[in-house]
Formats: C-alpha cells, sequence, structure tokens
C-alpha cells in the first residue's frame, strides 16, 4: 500500500516537448452496430457515439463510465477485433499515423496489447507458462520466462500448471506478466479491477504503475471511479458513447468544483466519502438517436437549448476537454 | 483416489447395464416367442418330408419346444450364467463361435467408418464453425441435416447403382468373391468388397459428429480466451490449431463414442442390402428362421458393444473433468 502511495504521488510529468507526440490520439470515434435479421427493419445501436482520447508514453488514462454503456467494444474497436457487423468512424493514430484496420491487425499482440478482465481469458488447456511465453520475442525464452513471473510475485514451479489449478488472483498476475513479457508500447485494460477486494485491488494497480513506469501507456477501461483515481493521470469520462470530460486527477478535489461537467461532478459526489448523493444512473438507450446533449434528460442545469444544440468538445488545456453548453 | 473412483465409476455403470441386459433379453425373448415360425421346421427345412413324425417329436423334445415358455425362458437364462449361449439352429454351431467370425467381419466394416465419419464429420464441423454464416457452413449444415433424415439402406442402394451397377467399379454385394476357395481370397478383394458398405456407413455417420463440433466450434468462438487469443493477433487457422483444436477435440470424440448404437442399427442395414456376411446378416436371419439361441446371443453381444462405447464415451469425459480438476495436462 506505502510503495503504491509514493508511486502515485510520483507522478509522470511530460516534458514539455512531447506535448504533441501522442501515442494514441482517438478523435470523433464512433461504433454503430446493425442488427439485421429477417422480418424486421435493422436497427442501429449507435455503441459509441463521439469519443476522444489522448494518451501519451507511460501516461495512465482511466476510462470511466457506466456497466453496459459500450467500453469492452472500444477496446475492441481499437485493437480490430470489433464484431463483423459494427462500423467504426473517426479518425485513430498510433504514434503519428492512421491506424487503419492492416495496421491494426500487424500491431495487436505486438505494440497494442489487451488485458483481459475475466480469468477465463486464458486457455483452459494449454500451459499458462506456455500461454505467457509466446508474447516473448527474446531469446533464452524459459529464462525470461522463470523472471517475468518472479517479477509478478508467482513461483515459476507454476509455469507448466494450466489455468484451472490457479487462482483468479493468480491469473490476473499472468495477465501483468504476459504485458511485462510484450514489447507493447499501449496497454488497453478491460476492467482490471472487476471483482477484486481491496488488497487485491491495490497490488493490480501497484502492477499497473510499474507498467506505466516501465514507459508504456495504459488506458484502463473501468466503471470503478475510486480505482480510477488511485493511479490514473488523467480520467475520461465516459456517457452513452460520448466523452463527456477529459480531466487530469489532481481536479477531484472537495465538492468537485474544478470539475466541468455535471455528470462528472455527480459521479463524484456519489461516492461514500463525499456525501453520497443519491444520482439516476439510467443512460439514453444505444438505439435512438440523440440530438442534443447525451445527459439533458438526467442534467440538473440542463436547459432548452440542451435538448436541441449538442455540445461540442472543448479543449481548455491540453489534458482538458469537456462536452457542455454551460461550462 | 483417482483410480478408485474410476473402478467405481465402472462398477456402477457394469451394475447399471445388467439390469438392462436382463430387461432386453426378457423382452427379445417374449418378442421370439409369438413367432409364428415352428423352429422344428426351419431347422429341418427341406428334410421336412423325409423325417417322421416321431424322429420330429423327438428334436422337439431335445429343443424343449413342448415345454411352457417360461421354463424355456429359464433354461435359457441358466446356461447363459454358466457361460453357453447355446447351439445355433441355423448354423448348427455353437452361437458365441459363430459370433466370434461374424463379428471379425462386421468390425473391420464399423471400424473403418467409424474412423473415416470420425475425421471426416469433425473436419467438416470445424470449417463450418469457423465459417459460422457463411455459404460454406450453410451448404454443411444441409448436407448433415439432409444426411440425417436419410435412410441408410437408401444411401446403399443409390451407391450400388452408381458404383457397381453403372461404373461397375465395385462387387455388387457378399464379402469376397463367388466361388474362391477361402484360402485364395486376398486382402485387395476383401477391400474391394468392404468398401461400398463402409462409404455408406461413413457417409450417415458423418451428419452427427460435423453437427456437433460445429455447434462446440462456435461455442468455443466466443469465449472469452478466443477473444483474448485474437486480440495477441492470432487468428484463421493458427487461432484454430492453438486454442480450438484440443478444445474441440476431446468432446467430439467422446460423442462420437456413443454413435456406436447408431453405428451398430446402420451396419444391419448395410449389411442386408449388400449381402454382407457380418453380425447384421445372422441377426436378420435368426430372427426370420426362429433361431432363438442365435438371436438371443446377438442380442446380448450387440447390447454389450452398444454399453462399452457409451462406457468409453462416459470414460473418457470423467478423465478429462478430472485431469481438468487436478490441473493435469492432457
Amino acid at each position: 500500500m506505502s510503495i503504491l502511495h509514493e508511486l502515485t504521488y510520483t507522478t509522470n510529468a511530460v516534458p514539455e516537448e512531447r506535448h504533441a507526440n501522442y501515442l494514441l490520439e482517438v478523435k470523433n470515434f464512433s461504433l454503430t452496430i446493425e442488427r439485421v435479421e429477417k422480418g424486421y427493419t435493422p436497427e442501429r445501436l449507435y455503441v459509441i457515439r463521439d469519443f476522444h482520447l489522448k494518451i501519451h508514453h507511460g501516461e495512465i488514462v482511466a476510462i470511466v463510465g457506466a456497466s453496459g454503456s459500450g467500453k469492452s467494444l472500444l477496446a475492441d474497436a481499437i485493437l480490430g477485433i470489433h464484431p463483423k457487423n459494427s462500423m467504426i468512424e473517426g479518425t485513430v493514430n498510433f504514434e503519428k499515423s492512421p491506424l487503419t484496420e492492416k495496421r491494426k491487425k500487424q500491431l495487436r499482440g505486438k505494440d497494442i496489447m489487451l488485458l483481459p478482465q475475466m480469468t477465463n481469458a486464458l486457455d483452459p488447456l494449454m500451459k499458462v507458462g506456455k500461454q505467457v511465453q509466446t508474447f516473448i520475442k527474446q531469446k533464452n525464452k524459459q529464462k525470461v520466462l522463470k523472471s517475468i513471473f518472479q517479477k509478478v510475485g508467482l513461483s515459476p514451479t507454476i509455469i507448466k500448471e494450466i489455468p484451472s489449478t490457479l487462482s483468479g488472483g493468480m491469473i490476473r498476475r499472468i495477465f501483468i506478466a504476459m504485458a511485462l513479457a510484450s514489447e507493447a508500447k499501449l496497454i488497453i485494460a478491460d476492467e482490471p479491477t472487476n471483482g477484486l477486494d481491496l488488497e487485491a485491488l491495490d497490488e493490480l494497480l501497484l502492477q499497473l504503475k510499474i507498467l506505466a513506469n516501465d514507459h508504456r501507456a495504459i488506458v484502463m477501461i473501468t466503471h470503478d471511479i475510486e480505482a480510477a483515481l488511485k493511479i490514473a493521470d488523467k480520467i475520461a469520462v465516459f456517457y452513452a458513447g460520448e466523452t463527456v470530460e477529459i480531466v487530469p486527477r489532481k481536479n477531484f478535489t472537495k465538492k468537485g468544483e474544478k470539475l466541468r461537467h455535471p455528470y462528472t461532478k455527480a459521479l463524484w459526489n456519489a461516492l461514500p466519502q463525499n456525501g453520497f448523493v443519491p444520482m439516476d444512473s439510467s443512460q439514453p438507450s444505444p438505439s435512438i438517436v440523440i440530438k442534443g446533449c447525451v445527459f439533458s434528460d438526467q442534467c440538473p442545469k440542463a436547459t432548452k437549448i440542451c435538448r436541441i444544440k449538442k455540445p461540442k468538445l472543448q479543449e481548455i488545456s491540453d489534458n482538458e476537454m469537456v462536452r457542455c453548453l454551460y461550462a | 483416489m483417482q483410480l478408485t473412483n474410476i473402478a467405481k465409476f465402472i462398477l456402477l455403470r457394469t451394475m447399471k447395464f445388467t439390469i438392462l441386459l436382463f430387461a432386453v433379453i426378457a423382452l427379445s425373448f417374449t418378442l421370439v416367442s409369438f413367432s409364428p415360425v415352428d423352429p422344428v421346421q426351419s431347422y429341418l427345412g427341406a428334410e421336412m418330408m423325409v423325417v417322421s413324425e416321431e424322429q420330429k417329436e423327438e428334436i422337439a423334445e431335445h429343443f424343449g419346444v413342448n415345454e411352457p415358455k417360461y421354463k424355456q425362458f429359464f433354461n435359457w437364462m441358466k446356461m447363459f450364467l454358466q457361460g453357453d449361449l447355446g447351439t445355433s439352429l441355423l448354423y448348427r454351431q455353437d452361437v458365441f463361435s459363430i459370433i466370434q467370425e461374424k463379428f471379425l467381419a462386421s468390425f473391420a466394416l464399423m471400424a473403418i467408418s467409424w474412423a473415416v465419419s470420425g475425421i471426416f464429420g469433425y473436419g467438416l464441423g470445424v470449417i463450418a464453425g469457423m465459417n459460422k454464416g457463411t455459404i460454406i457452413d450453410r451448404a454443411i449444415k444441409f448436407y448433415c441435416f439432409t444426411l440425417a433424415s436419410t435412410p441408410t439402406f437408401w444411401i446403399a442402394i443409390l451407391l450400388l447403382i452408381v458404383f457397381s451397377l453403372w461404373l461397375g467399379l465395385y462387387p455388387i454385394g457378399l464379402g469376397t468373391p463367388i466361388g474362391m476357395l477361402a484360402e485364395e481370397v486376398t486382402l485387395l478383394d476383401r477391400l474391394k468388397h468392404i468398401l461400398l458398405p463402409a462409404l455408406t456407413l461413413s457417409i450417415i455417420g458423418v451428419s452427427n459428429i460435423a453437427l456437433h463440433t460445429r455447434q462446440k466450434v462456435v461455442e468455443i468462438l466466443d469465449a472469452e480466451f478466443i477473444r483474448f487469443a485474437r486480440a495477441k493477433g492470432e487468428e484463421g487457422i493458427l487461432l484454430f490449431a492453438r486454442h480450438g483444436f484440443r478444445n474441440t477435440l476431446f468432446p467430439a470424440i467422446s460423442v462420437h463414442f456413443t454413435s456406436f448404437g447408431e453405428l451398430f442399427g446402420g451396419v444391419i442395414l448395410a449389411e442386408q442390402v449388400f449381402s454382407y456376411p457380418g453380425l447384421g446378416q445372422a441377426i436378420v436371419q435368426a430372427g426370420l428362421n426362429s433361431d432363438v439361441p442365435l438371436l438371443l446371443g446377438i442380442v446380448v453381444f450387440s447390447a454389450f458393444f452398444v454399453f462399452v462405447g457409451n462406457l468409453l464415451a462416459d470414460l473418457l469425459y470423467y478423465i478429462i473433468y478430472l485431469r481438468m480438476k487436478n490441473g493435469e495436462m492432457i
């Protein structure tokens, strides 16, 4: 815990000259799923409507949103493994050049890696050591494998085990071992904190932090704003498929005065230590087209114009963006 | 610990099977006892005219035909428990040795078609599953559904018409060429005779295993570990070879063992059409001629055969389950 504390507060300060040198830059990104069934009119699901994200090397950005808001699909789309009946639009740049489907295919598993959420992401019949080993590119694989296992706190004796004999915590360490073994510059962690107790959570966050200190960028997709606030440099708040605010962690203070978007404020104030203010957590259905602001139905500050005019994402500083007419 | 568990499992199954076997025997015996065919008549055949009434009486006495049915049944059971299946009226031979001989011929037929249909069925299932929703998948599914609803004998007749009648490539029937001494029959001759019946059974056997494998492949492709494997950059054949093969092979083998019953049923029909001298032929002859000892002998044997198939299937599943639980590799 104390190590985590220290690590957390030695923020990965981004040197000025690298400001425009993003590792991953996502602009106006949308993902639509088209459901066609015989005898029905095709139904369109606007799962991701207008998503923005910028991330540097060594930075941790948390994408925070309610469960079922299409966050996992976002990870799939960046990796290029989204379902066939989905269409994606918008700009995605990786190391300054466009991330086309072809490039995604070349980069996934190498430069971009997924850190899965569930412990059933390992092949049930393959030895765990072998599953980690596919990421190791160096020679002397066995030796590297052993040292990586030790690094994440796993005994090398379990290299020859299959996943069903390991505990959930051990399997999460295997995932971290995979990330360490890979040369991935960008790690997309899909709900990495799901179902962890406090101790396991801190350990995992610490390990993510170690990965980030290894100069890797981490996108942490989560619904757990508390966990996100423990390690992320920036929080991207995701609502109804849109980025409504990108805000540095340091802005989450007291009653949330420094937060600009009403949804972010509501999330912050709903935490038990911040007043436990209840909020209506429902989100507009992805099957409807929204003309105005996506949050206007739940927003305490909403006016008539909010329902008609869609607010643009305004860039406040390099690290801050907000999508609200009244911000 | 594991071994005792497996032994217990087998013992339990065997006990259940013993009860089932008794029921099967009783039912079969009841059914043949309704047969209007006189065993003495079918035993004597054309010599019926030559043999005197007294002699017939004596034969009936020897067979025990005049005794009440339940007594006949107990006589048979008593002998069966002593390991004696009796003498066939038709072949005038020990039932056990007939079964041995006929089963060898049938076994070759079943083994070939079991292996061929297993390999092809698995392959087709994998191809369909990997290409789910495409025209290939639909073609394979159509093929399987059509076969699943096609009678074996009809396929057999079609093959006979095409390959034996029109093309003249293969003999029209029997297990060996006609008019040839047993010593002169070559392996090639036997292969030529077994090919069409085996093909018939293979074609029929494909559909079950293919559809089952397809379902398994589709299921596995939806699994989280495949999503992760895709995220690792694996796809297509590499993806299947690394993560799909082992995860679908064992369920497929296991299901294929349970098809022993259908295989046996199919063999009876195929052997009829091709006049192939196997167990299927023998059981039909025994039924038509009231050869009760032979009929019951084959019934016992076939029940045992199907039981072994199902037991192997269950055992395989059980062992895989145990191994996975204990973390041993397969």
